[in-house]
């Protein structure tokens, strides 16, 4: 029964793994007739691609853009999910929670293009916000185009997302908190802050682990079409990270074998990155992505 | 304190009908446990404003996309731009963007490709996690390897294109489907539902003399309505928020999913190319404004997921949790 998948998988996932040795070729596409066929009379380089590709000082630019964005995102967006699911958790009345809920869960199912043309329209050149501070006699706000901003940007759209969505697991965590804990620890006289302390967050720290490990393992991808789509508005230097130098590399600018060698990078790094988070959060005495066997 | 806590007992968190036993002095919500004592008041106002900036953030910018597609031109000239403050019910620009042209033809393309891949995904993923979900069957460690080990490695972007254009793919609307039809996300979510079914059930059945289809379909599948739904609305919302593999896969105008017309007419600047018909209409005098015909855009594209979604909302918790615990 599993079958269609499987194939399906092989086909769409397992076969382009493979591909990837073309990392190791100068592809020309040119040279046959598909791409099959021009992959096998493209010419071995060994490690040609790599040598050039760490010797591109854009390449650097986008791995120093991916690494800040995941650094600045890791600090001012990961808490802030734990934050909304604490303080969705102690609202006592269940309309007014169902109804925060469904209406922050809801930018989750947007599109990027949706999301970027939601900002667009409040703080871009023409939108709300810039047309309230012209009639306010102000000098409307750039931050749409700005590229020294565009960190702050990217990662406000990213809160505006999935900060709901981020929340459904810690809550789930939350629920899952025995509630005797807080009793006893209320009856032994333990004030809100402290149960807080010593029983919600100890509580949370598996699944907080967790999704740190996975968000380090990841530490490469920040996100693509978010990036694509901005890009015009507010400059290459600002927005290119790993996975748009890839797509610039391979498929607009031709150079196949370059793209395809940052983009093995990649998956390399990210795959190192989750396997050494995971081993320390077992040596942390946490269960991890997957278990020890 | 202690002794209204031996009286009461523990009481569930979830909020019930059912009110506490003798009315105290204070009014308290039905809902808060008796132990947790009241919440200061600057606490209170505090998450009350964070919560009323957050529910605001979402729904001010959809109010003032909706208000604007229906504004007349002389408002978005009075507001200079984006309206908040209804003054008409102006259809005109749904009507343009719907009389033929991009949109409509959009909106045509993103249905089909939307219904047709929810379809094939829905299947193939049931189909994989009921074979997946019975340990002892077939080489189930290792096929269960197979699908988990995804998880760990990507084949990376110039590869896939290659494979999906060494296919004969490019500008096949099936380039949109077939690479992302299986998720292995929501394959171990619906998984780990069916594994919760009870063997016993499965084993009368068969005894029965039901077939694993037969028991998939009339046993299985109705006991897990609510995961299926999840899924669905998952792989529902996937589709019709295609972008990026438009932009690399399709060529045709003809067969742009609604995203990519979204993001010409608003992201790339360029003025909307409705149909020729659209300025003949009869009724239609002036030509429709275009702010309000962009944001009627931006309306069709966010209405499917509105509607759906609060018939799935209910169930998010569960589908995704058993999902993230189980994983």
């Amino acid at each position: 029964m599993a079958a269609p998948a499987a194939v399906l998988l092989l086909v769409f996932h397992y076969l382009p793994t493979l591909g990837n040795i073309i990392a190791f070729q100068d592809y020309n596409p040119f040279v046959g007739d598909d791409p099959l066929d021009a992959f096998l009379n493209s010419e071995w380089i060994g490690f040609g691609n790599f040598e050039a590709l760490f010797r591109d000082p854009l390449f650097w630019d986008a791995v120093r853009n991916t690494l800040s964005i995941t650094a600045f995102q890791l600090v001012f967006f990961f808490p802030l999910p734990i934050l909304l699911a604490l303080i969705l958790n102690s609202v006592v009345s269940g309309r007014l929670r169902g109804f925060v809920q469904s209406v922050v869960y809801l930018p989750h199912f947007f599109s990027w293009v949706l999301v970027v043309t939601f900002f667009v329209q409040m703080f871009g050149g023409a939108g709300l916000l810039a047309q309230e501070m012209r009639q306010a006699g102000l000098e409307p706000w750039g931050i749409m185009t700005n590229p020294d901003t565009f960190i702050v940007l990217v990662t406000a759209e990213a809160v505006w997302k999935d900060l709901g969505w981020g929340a459904i697991v810690f809550l789930a965590a939350l629920s899952a908190i025995d509630q005797n804990l807080y009793e006893a620890a209320a009856a032994d006289g333990a004030g809100r802050w402290r149960r807080l302390w010593h029983i919600t967050l100890p509580g949370l720290r598996p699944v907080i682990v967790l999704l740190l490990i996975m968000r380090l393992g990841d530490a490469l991808s920040v996100g693509f079409e978010q990036f694509i789509l901005q890009r015009e508005a507010v400059g290459r230097e600002a927005a290119e990270v790993l996975d748009t130098f890839v797509y610039y590399q391979a498929i607009s600018t031709q150079q196949w074998g370059l793209g395809a060698a940052a983009g093995l990078f990649k998956a390399v790094v990210g795959l190192v990155l989750i396997l050494t988070a995971n081993k320390i959060a077992h040596r942390l005495g946490e269960q991890g992505v997957y278990a020890k066997s | 304190m202690t002794a209204q806590l031996s009286g009461a007992g523990p009481v569930p968190a979830a909020p019930t009908t059912a009110g506490p036993p003798a009315p105290p002095p204070r009014r308290r919500h039905p809902g808060r446990p008796v132990w947790a004592g009241r919440p200061s008041t600057s606490l209170t106002i505090g998450k009350g404003v964070v919560l009323t900036l957050l529910v605001a953030a979402v729904l001010v910018p959809l109010w003032a996309v909706l208000v604007t597609s229906l504004a007349s031109r002389g408002t978005i000239d009075d507001a200079g731009g984006m309206v908040m403050i209804p003054r008409e019910f102006d259809p005109s620009a749904y009507i343009t963007i719907f009389s033929g042209g991009d949109v409509t033809r959009a909106v045509w393309v993103s249905t089909l490709v939307t219904v047709f891949g929810t379809t094939v995904s829905l299947v193939l993923t049931v189909l994989a996690a009921y074979g997946l979900s019975r340990p002892g069957s077939v080489a189930h460690r290792g096929l269960l390897f197979y699908f988990l080990l995804t998880f760990l490695i990507f084949p990376g972007l110039v590869p896939s294109y290659l494979v999906v254009t060494g296919l004969g793919l490019k500008d096949s609307l099936w380039s949109l489907i077939l690479p992302s039809a299986i998720s292995v996300f929501n394959l171990v979510v619906i998984r780990a539902f069916f594994m919760n079914v009870p063997a016993e059930l499965l084993d009368s059945a068969r005894i029965d003399g039901a077939g694993e289809l037969r028991i998939l379909t009339r046993i299985v599948l109705p006991l897990s309505k609510a995961v299926i739904a999840v899924v669905g609305l998952f792989y529902a919302v996937g589709y019709w928020n295609v972008y990026f593999n438009a932009v690399l896969y399709i060529d045709s105008n003809d067969k742009f999913p609604i995203q990519r017309v979204l993001q010409s007419y608003i992201l790339a600047g360029q003025s909307p190319n409705v149909s020729g018909a659209s300025v003949s209409l009869p009724g239609v005098t002036a030509y429709p404004p275009t702010l309000a015909v962009k944001m009627a855009v931006v309306v069709v594209t966010v209405i499917p997921a509105v509607i759906i979604y609060p018939f799935v909302q209910r169930h998010f918790t569960k589908g995704v949790i058993t999902g993230a615990v189980k994983g």
